[in-house]
């Protein structure tokens, strides 16, 4: 039924498609990668296939790059990729899920490489045999938000979850992504790292992304927690500002917001393009991109600091937080 | 042919904030996805009303109440199906279709064909018996019986094929889930619509470049309408 309903569309669009460079590509680069594209570029037998495959054995084909909204929102997936696809004439498609969901796709084998920031679910993942090849890929920070007039008083705190505590005890609107996205996931642990338990009239979740939830946060007069660059993207469209700084501009540790790459286990999903993710992943941790990752500005401000190159070695970045070839977990 | 007289009409009204190609890419896919859904759901939709309106069989009120109940089918369940249907993991899933037109033109396929069945039903029911019987005392075969109240019913089964494209252009909760909202860096739509699109401006907050998006689907919908109603009106009065 669905492969003759497939080709039928095949055929009544081929024409239209063969129009749209882009469009093609990638669906011949998925349709190609039908099971076959390890093979294709591991046996070296693509002699017959022209010159373009012999620069890189995954030309043609596409990667799929799930990732969270405040990397693709804030443009610089879109500044960066350009690069990365010109260089070994593949596309990426880059799908912005928030962390919790994009982790979830790559676990049904539906992408080849994630790009998301929370530790403790990147762990869960790796543990579970689905990612390999971790990388710090960047950081930014998280910063509480809120209106000017800062009912809660928690202008200036030094600590998050003291400024979470004043939120909770005055009962003043504070917005939740309530998403279980990396910034979720976040402010679920900051609350409980300050020993309380949100819930009330005045805590609302919205299941939105970081953008709408500055949006509602913005006309309910409301905190949220948000990620510096998000906030920075969007700072010219609402009213709200930064009340408690994360680490970037000194503020407190806890409020760090790193972000990883992982590939996705072609043990575990042999349909997934490893190649061409480990490809991405060396791309995107080498000095160029790195230094391309710094230099990327949204209203004159810096958003993501890279984190990938490094003289001193850091072993954890590898495997799950504390994890040890020593210990006996797992 | 609709494409016309908008694409060059935004950018020259909004100085558009949007990269060159990115809004004709859009548009193109939106068309695209949707147009070859409702002709697919139209291939499936009128033979099934036909049957279901000209026969009668035991069943016949359940399958036409299972038609309705498909008219109220919440998109967002429709992706879910469709997407564990073509998630590699899914039944489906060796044919890499997640994240691809192909998969968006599944779910709205889903989508379009309940109200294009019910409504070409209706249309199929009301023709007139007696044109029926007309055409069968002129010896008509079942099939040229079809086509005589088909073509009675024209009119009605183009409301119906609009109401499936309304249906399947506006719809945002399943093609973003099995589409995945996806544009090359450059700026060119892969997998974005014009409602993923409004989507995502909105998650951004800028809420004026997505009502610009929101004119532009109203005024596709209206011409693709006008176009329809126009070559309908044609039919009717020759």
């Amino acid at each position: 039924m669905t492969i003759q309903r497939r080709q039928f569309i095949a055929a009544i669009g081929a024409g239209a498609v063969a129009s749209t460079a882009g469009c093609s590509q990638s669906n011949g680069g998925s349709g190609g990668g039908d099971g076959g594209d390890g093979t294709d570029s591991g046996d070296g037998s693509d002699g017959g296939e022209s010159d373009a495959s012999d620069e890189a054995g995954v030309a043609g084909e596409t990667l799929t790059l799930t990732t969270t909204t405040s990397t693709y929102d804030t443009g610089l997936l879109d500044e960066i990729h350009g690069d990365f696809e010109e260089m070994y004439d593949v596309s990426v498609d880059a799908v912005a899920q928030g962390t919790g969901a994009a982790l979830e796709s790559a676990r049904n084998g539906d992408s080849d490489v994630v790009m998301v920031h929370a530790r403790g679910l990147e762990d869960e993942f790796m543990r579970n045999g689905y990612g390999i090849n971790r990388r710090d890929l960047m950081f930014n920070d998280f910063v509480i938000v809120g209106p000017e007039d800062d009912p809660a008083g928690i202008q200036g705190m030094e600590s998050a979850t003291d400024a979470l505590t004043a939120i909770a005890e005055a009962e003043a609107q504070f917005v939740s992504r309530g998403d279980n996205s990396g910034t979720h996931t976040k402010e679920l642990n900051l609350w409980e790292a300050a020993g309380t338990d949100p819930g009330g009239d005045w805590y609302q979740e919205t299941g939105t992304g970081m953008g709408e939830a500055l949006n509602i946060a913005n006309q309910q007069g409301a905190y949220t927690l948000s990620d510096r660059g998000t906030f920075i993207s969007q700072r010219s469209e609402i009213d709200l500002t930064i009340l408690v700084q994360g680490p970037i501009e000194d503020g407190p540790e806890i409020l760090a917001n790193p972000y990883g790459i992982m590939a996705v286990n072609p043990g575990v999903h042999d349909n997934a393009n490893y190649d061409l993710a480990m490809a991405y992943i060396g791309w995107i941790t080498s000095p160029d991109v790195q230094d391309a990752i710094s230099e990327y500005q949204v209203n004159g401000e810096q958003l993501f600091f890279p984190e990938a190159v490094s003289e001193n070695p850091d072993f954890q970045q590898y495997v799950p937080e504390g994890w040890s070839s020593e210990s006996t977990d797992e | 042919m609709p494409l016309d007289p908008i694409v060059p009409f935004v950018p020259a009204l909004f100085e558009s904030p949007f990269r060159e190609g990115y809004v004709s890419s859009v548009i193109y896919v939106s068309l695209y996805v949707s147009l070859a859904a409702v002709a697919l759901s139209t291939l499936f939709s009128i033979p099934v009303a036909i049957v279901v309106g000209l026969t009668d069989f035991p069943g016949k009120q359940f399958v036409k109440s299972v038609i309705n109940t498909g008219m109220g089918f919440p998109s967002v369940v429709v992706g879910l199906v469709v997407l564990f249907a073509v998630s590699n993991q899914g039944p489906l899933g060796s044919l890499e279709l997640i994240f691809t037109k192909q998969a968006m033109i599944m779910s709205q396929f889903v989508l379009a064909t309940p109200p294009i069945t019910a409504i070409s039903l209706a249309a199929v029911t009301g023709v007139d018996e007696s044109v029926r019987d007309a055409a069968r005392a002129l010896g008509g075969t079942r099939f040229d019986v079809a086509l005589v109240v088909v073509k009675e019913a024209r009119y009605g089964i183009a409301t119906a094929v609009l109401a499936g494209f309304g249906r399947a252009i506006s719809e945002v909760g399943s093609v973003l889930i099995v589409g995945g909202n996806i544009t090359s860096a450059d700026g060119i739509s892969k997998t974005r619509t014009l409602t993923t699109a409004i989507q995502l401006e909105a998650r951004q907050g800028q809420y004026e470049t997505a009502m610009v998006l929101g004119a532009v689907l109203v005024a596709l919908v209206l011409t693709v309408n006008a176009v329809v109603v126009r070559f309908g009106d044609r039919g009717v009065q020759p």
